[in-house]
């Protein structure tokens, strides 16, 4: 009678990549919610584009690359790049917006990279540049929380809006983004800069109508919502608590200074924590494990990097919020500083010592 | 800030890096008593059952042996020896499946029971008045080796001379399913304190540390029971957490220690014991009783009983399987240690050895086996899991890439295998299978590299070794050569240096201004004419006074012979006082010119002819002659004049010699071999460079001979005869080293 030959460990925890990848999509799902209750349900037509594109050009890639398919559209990292895409580009933004850059992230910043684990870039990130950049009008409308808006959309209203440009009843996305009073309202971020370029101070700007407590109205509760889902994944260990403490410490830091050097130019960092993208990104996209530096020390910096970034671009850039480029540019830092952050072996004496 | 030791005292713990939390299943057996599995039919002893060298085979088969008897020497400090588990006879000594992740055969001694157990002759100690040595040897002879798992030789862990700080019981146990350890502690923790206080002898620790995981309360419990008694032993219950139980990371949770970096923990003063180990020491030293056996743990869901045993080593695992009720599975796997560092075994006729603590027979939902291996994510749980800090993710590159340059500055030989990283991974890669194999192959290269400079250093010393042999051949010929030119040297070394200096200045001779020599030439010319010219003017006169002239004087004796005797003294006088006088006067131009060879003919004829006139006066006259003569040779030679002047005054000599000779046959014979002697050296003396005047010369000698041979042959024939041949076979000889 012979015996399975195996090597050891005969033993393994049960979390496979497709669990943890689950895991991080589901943990959107606050932020998602929040989302399509304050901003209308277009973001929920955006996941579904955004998630069967991804399955699309997975298994398209995959099969010309001779890769086993089923097996590794199971493993929900196409998913989650879908997600990642979709929940953060705008909401109303035309269907073809969120199908080129979903193709885009997973043709080209995964697969073409060698698949799974080998990609440089974020994907998602990677996707949303791109998107900004060619097609800045479409990426820029973002249209207020529905508490603001002078029509009430309907869930038809989004499917109309995302597919002919025009809502049911006709309104273009601009007019869809004037107020009552007919001033067109971008994202909180967006309305600051612009007021800042105009030589209003921060305190003039802040009273605007997009604007609620320290946060913008609606972005608050997005933040906060992200926010929970993160911690959910640090409190699952899905994640480690360095790379979204260091984004948030080192913006928080950063704006903290900067805004008692510059108390009318530059907002605080509060307003810098819950507006735009912050949560998201510290907690869902910089800590993508492929693109983010794999060094417990290493992850600080990287954090760090991407918190610095964002302060700079937000601020002094010419963007209104910055994470899709801080993210990538730290991505290309990673090696590095993955390089330079070595843990020092038991037994082995700190590299400092070393020489 | 309390010292190491006050904190160690006070019970800190501290913590290593990273580990992992596999579910312990260790209830299947740990509450279960240790039972004793009856002796099977057949005993399968491997040679070597530890890291280190098998010892030499001290039985042969067919022989029977009994329970306890020696199978093998413990002929190095190496070599453990085994033991009979029981008594029985050697069937036979054949390779088999090992116990090993490889499972090649290895030798292995087979034994059957006869079921007596019989034992041998026991000879308890008594470790309190026995020295080390004798412990040391007892527990040597008694084939202990680290029963933990990997099997280092106790003996040499226990003979450290090295001073220890820290005894360490390694009780932690931290693999799951194995609770072999846990059984002994609570069944034998007396003895297992027992076997702590040899080594305690053996190592004279400040401290012992026992460390032990915290689900473990039962046998934690008795340990500190049995160790009441007893102050400096500590009972340190640690978290479990796996992998606890290594040795570099238990030190590091008991004594917040790192063990350096291709060190050994003895270097910082700890040694580190199973508690096995412990009780195996126990057992051999206090009754005698080799390790025969040990506990193993029986587990796994595919098993009605799983429990642990005390099985014989050399019990194959099939009767342990047996013994607990295994219903195999399809695709069931049978592992060997623990479900994180085990390994799987090809059939059951392995045998049980004294690094074996678990057996294990999980069913496919229990120990689900490894799936497809996906691409890895970057995720670092694994450097996360790792208790060496290092990145395993990284080393997983470089494993793939074969990349040893880099493997090595990522530490890879730090790897304990543990199996930690492979357990987290959620891509299901098998890490530890590739740094295995990256290991292997860094070895293989190392090998290989070293085998390239063996051969390489080999290489050049043939090349040296032939360079040597050459130039000792070179030498060896060189100073034969030498030998055989200081031979040559001592038969004729004067005369090479006088060769040499004769040829510089007959050289500088040559060199001399032309003119000045040829006027000098044509004045002695003249002189040497003159008195010819009134010589023969004598002679005429003489000649008319006697008988009428016979015409012109010739140089062959013959044509003077009837001359009158006492003129021809006479005329020879003058003659020689003339003649010496005229070299006289040539001698004071000589120092730097050679004189022409002509008038030397001509004055031997002068000499020659008186000398055949009067043999007696010419007898006469020649003594005086060669005396004159050699006087100014010894001048000549004082003033080193070159050697063709030289051999001009030895030419009359030579013809005295030889006027000698014509008067007495004898005397003439002497005195024409003295003239040889002289002709000969002086031919010699000029042979090298000078070859025309030589020839002349020699010419001149040989005249001068025969002038004497013809003298001789006229006064007797016979020894005249003797004489000439001789001559001949002399000049004849001479003339041959001449011409080479």
């Amino acid at each position: 009678m012979s015996f399975k030959i195996a090597s050891s460990p005969h033993q393994h925890n049960q979390r496979s990549t497709a669990h943890i990848m689950r895991l991080v999509a589901l943990a959107c799902l606050p932020g998602i919610a929040v989302q399509a209750v304050l901003f209308g349900y277009g973001v929920l037509i955006q996941l579904v584009l955004a998630i069967v594109t991804a399955w699309l050009s997975e298994a398209l890639i995959l099969k010309l690359r001779g890769k086993p398919v089923l097996s590794r559209l199971k493993d929900n990292s196409a998913l989650l790049t879908a997600v990642l895409l979709a929940i953060a580009i705008p909401p109303y933004a035309p269907w073809w917006i969120i199908v080129i850059g979903t193709a885009f992230a997973i043709i080209m910043v995964k697969q073409l990279y060698g698949g799974l684990g080998n990609n440089l870039f974020n994907p998602a990130m990677a996707a949303y540049v791109l998107l900004l950049v060619s097609f800045p009008l479409q990426m820029t409308q973002w249209l207020p929380p529905l508490s603001l808006q002078s029509v009430d959309l309907t869930p038809l209203d989004a499917v109309c809006s995302i597919f002919t440009h025009y809502s049911c009843s006709g309104f273009s996305l601009p007019q869809l983004q004037a107020n009552i009073d007919g001033i067109t309202m971008a994202t909180p971020l967006d309305t600051l800069r612009t007021d800042l370029s105009r030589g209003l101070t921060l305190d003039e700007s802040l009273n605007r109508p997009v604007f609620f407590a320290f946060a913008g109205t609606g972005w608050l509760w997005l933040n906060l919502a992200y926010l929970a889902g993160g911690l959910l994944l640090i409190q699952q260990k899905i994640i480690s608590w360095r790379i979204p403490l260091a984004v948030i410490a080192s913006l928080f830091v950063l704006s903290a200074i900067a805004t008692l050097a510059a108390p009318d130019t530059i907002a605080g960092p509060l307003f810098h924590l819950f507006s735009g993208g912050t949560m998201l990104a510290a907690f869902f996209i910089a800590t993508d494990p492929v693109s983010a530096s794999t060094t417990n020390k290493g992850r600080l910096v990287y954090g760090a990097l991407i918190g610095l970034l964002v302060f700079l671009i937000r601020n002094f850039g010419g963007y209104p919020d910055a994470y899709a480029f801080a993210v990538l540019l730290a991505n290309m830092a990673v090696p590095l500083i993955d390089y330079y952050t070595r843990p020092r072996t038991y037994g082995h004496r700190p590299r400092s010592e070393l020489k | 800030m309390p010292g190491l030791f006050q904190q160690i005292q006070a019970g800190k713990l501290w913590d290593f890096h990273g580990g992992i939390h596999p579910p312990g299943r260790k209830e299947q057996t740990n509450q279960k008593p240790i039972a004793v599995l009856p002796i099977p039919d057949r005993l399968y002893l491997p040679l070597r059952q530890h890291i280190g060298v098998a010892g030499q085979l001290l039985v042969k088969v067919g022989e029977r042996v009994l329970k306890g008897q020696q199978l093998t020497g413990a002929d190095n400090s190496m070599a453990v020896p085994i033991h009979a588990p029981t008594s029985g006879t050697v069937l036979s000594i054949t390779p088999h499946t090992s116990p090993h992740p490889s499972a090649l055969p290895e030798l292995t001694l087979v034994l059957e029971p006869d079921g007596l157990d019989e034992w041998r002759q026991r000879e308890p100690l008594n470790f309190l008045t026995c020295d080390n040595l004798t412990l040391l040897s007892r527990i040597q002879d008694s084939g202990i080796a680290g029963m933990g798992g990997a099997g280092f030789p106790t003996h040499i862990k226990a003979g450290l001379t090295q001073p220890v700080d820290y005894l360490i019981i390694n009780a932690v146990e931290c693999e799951p399913y194995i609770s072999a350890d846990d059984l002994l502690m609570q069944e034998a923790a007396t003895t297992i304190v027992k076997g702590i206080d040899i080594l305690c002898r053996l190592l004279n620790p400040k401290a012992v540390l026992i460390g032990i995981e915290d689900d473990k309360p039962i046998a934690a419990a008795a340990m500190m029971a049995a160790c009441s008694q007893r102050e400096h032993y500590y009972v340190r219950v640690v978290p479990t957490k796996y992998p606890s139980g290594g040795e570099k990371q238990l030190i590091q949770l008991l004594t917040n220690k790192e063990v350096p970096n291709g060190r050994r923990p003895a270097d910082i003063g700890i040694v580190m014991q199973n508690v096995g180990t412990a009780f195996a020491i126990a057992q051999a030293v206090l009754d005698d009783h080799p390790l025969l056996s040990r506990i193993v743990t029986v587990a796994g869901d595919t098993l009605n009983q799983p429990q642990n045993v005390l099985a014989l080593l050399g019990t194959p695992v099939s009767a342990l399987l047996d013994a607990c009720g295994f219903q195999s599975q399809p695709q069931q796997r049978v592992i060997m240690g623990g479900p994180m560092m085990g390994f799987t075994l090809p059939d059951l006729s392995v045998p049980v050895v004294k690094t074996t603590n678990c057996v294990l027979a999980p069913t496919a939902q229990e120990l689900p086996a490894a799936s497809t291996e996906m691409d890895c994510i970057r995720c670092s749980a694994c450097a996360d899991a790792c208790p060496a800090s290092l990145l395993p993710q990284q080393l997983l590159w470089y494993s793939k890439a074969k990349d040893s340059d880099k493997l090595n500055e990522y530490n890879l030989a730090d790897c304990i295998e543990c199996g930690a990283c492979a357990y987290v991974c959620p891509s299901e890669i098998p890490l530890v299978q590739y740094y295995r194999v990256a290991k292997a192959d860094i070895r293989e290269q190392q090998r290989e590299a070293l085998k390239a400079e063996q051969a390489k250093a080999r290489f050049e010393a043939r090349n040296a070794r032939l360079e040597q042999e050459k130039q000792e051949r070179q030498q060896r010929n060189q100073q034969l050569a030498a030998a055989r030119q200081q031979q040559q040297l001592a038969s004729g070394a004067n005369t090479a240096v006088a060769d040499a200096l004769a040829r510089i200045k007959a050289k500088q001779a040559q060199a001399a201004p032309a003119d000045e020599r040829n006027k000098e030439q044509i004045l002695a010319e003249r002189e040497l004419k003159k008195q010819q010219a009134r010589d023969y003017q004598q002679q005429k006169a003489q000649q008319q006074a006697t008988e009428p002239p016979s015409g012109q004087p010739e140089p062959t004796p013959a044509a003077t012979n009837n001359t009158d005797s006492k003129a021809a003294a006479v005329a020879a006088a003058i003659a020689r006082a003339q003649a010496k006088k005229a070299a006289q006067a040539t001698e004071q131009h000589a120092t730097k010119q050679q004189v022409m060879p002509a008038p030397n003919t001509e004055k031997i004829n002068e000499a020659l002819a008186p000398a055949e006139a009067d043999p007696r006066k010419a007898a006469i006259a020649a003594a005086i002659a060669r005396a004159k003569a050699k006087q100014q040779a010894q001048t000549e030679n004082e003033t080193s004049a070159p050697p063709a002047s030289a051999g001009a005054v030895n030419k009359p000599t030579a013809a005295s010699d030889a006027a000698v000779a014509a008067e007495d046959p004898r005397k003439a014979a002497v005195a024409a071999a003295l003239a040889r002697a002289k002709a000969k050296k002086q031919a010699s003396a000029e042979a090298t460079e000078q070859t025309a005047p030589v020839a002349t010369e020699a010419v001149i000698a040989d005249q001068a001979e025969t002038v004497v041979a013809d003298a001789v042959v006229k006064e007797d024939p016979r020894k005249a005869a003797i004489a000439a041949a001789i001559a001949r076979a002399k000049a004849r000889k001479q003339a041959d080293s001449e011409n080479s």
